[in-house]
């Protein structure tokens, strides 16, 4: 970040100074692709593989919490008003709000972030799994036990594999979701592509091509994210596509 | 391989449900002796379904008991006992996310068979109830025709040679055509197979049709009648039995026979109706009504010529 800020210091600047720059940088243009050679490696793709860890530790401890409670919610079906209703009430806080209010708790700690992401991504997991779940055919159900599989069986041999396209499905809303979240963290700690972002819009004038870059590629790993998962959706749920 | 078929008795079975007026399943006490075909037929509320899934334990039973080859069900461990029993439903259950294989293999899977060992009974089944094994083994459920599905349903039950079948109205939600198939080759299959079968339906004609013996249930799960088709027909045991056999019982009753069975007089004269031996009296009767004609001339399945029938004898 050094070559993009000289005169950081002292909070006296007032002249943006973008380095030796281009003609394209002191014109402040939207694509500058000299600047994107030199700081690829120090700032963007740092910053992107800080986004996706930040998107699949999020999503990853997401899921385990939201199927630990959807087992609950679908097997004891009182528990599954409140356990829902949690999910949403969480999923109202803004993020920028729940950002802070961790702040005395956790500091400015990628915990801090996490618990919001995390928290985020609980809405519409848990409410797909226990959808998905709920959704498996009673006949199915009843052949399955009529041929003689354990409760375990059952769970694993039939109910999980039929859930598999909407929990899927939700996993792709939660990713999508995700990644773009993760982008306003930065407004507090410095992590992900929402660092440079927020840099960008910090300079006198806005560093339009460090802007675009780093919002481009929330976007570009949004799509991929998104994708990729639609692949694997696909791939292990040959059936639920129609002949 | 457990025995080929197996003897199923009903011995005071009684199933009632907490908080619900009146038994389900009222001591019902009957005998399916193996390798024949028991067909459970009654009115909605007679307890049919309820009687099926007192075998298999997913109903378990309130009191009396049920018995497997002398053994009772209530002293099988449930996992194995549900096993071994084939089971068919009328959703049919096939699972939506396994291929006609994965689905037929499930209970061989579950009781811990080879790979190559699985892939030839499945293999071996697709062809008996005429499916194409090397076309249809791939395919899922949701690409099949209902009949299909039937099929792949029956094959499933079959897969580990159980003893004994229990089939919940297999072909209710089939269009008559395909039903009446299925009928055909489910009883060709059981010429060979020889399984014990408690068979459950609605359907009087079904029930005649695909029993050995039918046991009648009428409100409240008590046994009316348990008895051969012909003899259900013939001599009903109640005003209840008449009434749910149907006025038409007596042609019903023709049904149960073929012209093959008749004394035929000798062929003689041209231009009368012909048909081949297997057709049902009942059948060849509504033909000779159709079209005003007094007999018919009997032939084999070659098409020659084997006697003449007049009306008379096929009421006789």
């Amino acid at each position: 970040m050094s070559g993009k800020l000289l005169a950081a210091g002292g909070g006296k600047v007032i002249i943006p100074n973008f380095g030796h720059g281009t003609a394209c940088l002191r014109r402040n243009g939207w694509f500058c692709l000299g600047w994107l050679r030199q700081h690829w490696g120090d700032t963007l793709q740092p910053a992107l593989l800080q986004h996706v860890e930040l998107t699949v530790i999020a999503v990853g401890l997401g899921f385990t919490i939201a199927f630990l409670l959807a087992l609950v919610g679908f097997r004891f079906r009182p528990a599954d008003g409140p356990l829902g209703a949690l999910g949403d009430i969480l999923y109202t806080i803004p993020s920028i709000a729940f950002f802070e209010l961790l702040i005395p708790l956790t500091g400015l700690t990628l915990t801090t972030i996490e618990i919001p992401l995390v928290s985020y991504t609980l809405f519409v997991l848990y409410r797909n799994l226990v959808a998905g779940l709920r959704g498996v055919p009673a006949e199915a159900l009843e052949s399955a036990r009529g041929m003689g599989m354990t409760r375990l069986q059952r769970f694993l041999r039939v109910e999980l594999p039929l859930a598999a396209p909407a929990v899927l499905a939700g996993v792709r809303v939660a990713t999508v979701s995700t990644v773009s979240i993760a982008t306003v963290a930065a407004f507090l700690i410095r992590e992900g592509l929402g660092a440079p972002i927020f840099d960008a819009l910090q300079q006198p004038g806005i560093f339009r091509t460090e802007l675009l870059a780093a919002g481009g590629l929330a976007i570009l790993l949004a799509l991929a994210a998104d994708a990729l998962l639609a692949g694997l959706q696909r791939a292990l749920t040959p059936w639920s596509r129609r002949p | 391989m457990p025995t080929e078929a197996a003897e199923l008795v009903f011995d005071e079975a009684t199933k009632v449900y907490p908080g619900r007026d009146g038994a389900a399943v009222d001591h019902l006490s009957l005998t399916v002796p193996a390798g024949e075909i028991c067909v459970l037929v009654g009115p909605s509320g007679g307890g049919k379904t309820t009687a099926l899934k007192l075998v298999n334990r997913l109903i378990p039973l309130t009191s009396g008991d049920v018995r497997i080859d002398g053994t009772s069900v209530l002293e099988h461990d449930l996992v194995e006992l549900r096993r071994s029993i084939g089971y068919v439903i009328q959703q049919v259950g096939l699972f939506p996310h396994m291929t006609v294989e994965g689905n037929i293999g499930t209970v061989p899977r579950l009781l811990g068979w080879p790979r190559r060992r699985i892939r030839q009974r499945v293999e071996e089944l697709l062809e008996l109830v005429g499916l194409d094994p090397e076309a249809d083994r791939r395919r899922f459920p949701s690409q099949l025709s209902g009949g299909q599905q039937q099929r792949v349903g029956l094959a499933r039950a079959l897969a580990a040679n159980p003893p004994l079948m229990l089939m919940d109205e297999p072909f209710g939600a089939i269009d008559p055509i395909v039903r009446a198939r299925l009928q055909d080759e489910f009883l060709r299959l059981q010429g060979e197979l020889r399984k014990t079968v408690v068979f459950v339906t609605h359907d009087v004609d079904e029930a005649i049709k695909l029993g050995d013996r039918i046991a009648i249930l009428r409100e409240g799960g008590r046994l009316a009648q348990y008895d051969t088709p012909e003899r259900v027909l013939a001599q009903p045991a109640d005003a209840f039995v008449a009434e749910f056999v149907g006025r038409d019982r007596a042609l019903k009753a023709l049904s149960l026979h073929t012209l093959g069975e008749l004394e035929l007089r000798p062929a003689a004269g041209d231009g009368l109706l012909r048909l081949p031996a297997e057709t049902s009296l009942r059948d060849a009767l509504a033909l000779l009504v159709a079209e005003h004609r007094e007999a018919l001339l009997v032939t084999a399945a070659d098409g020659s010529p084997l006697g003449v029938a007049t009306r008379e004898d096929l009421l006789r």
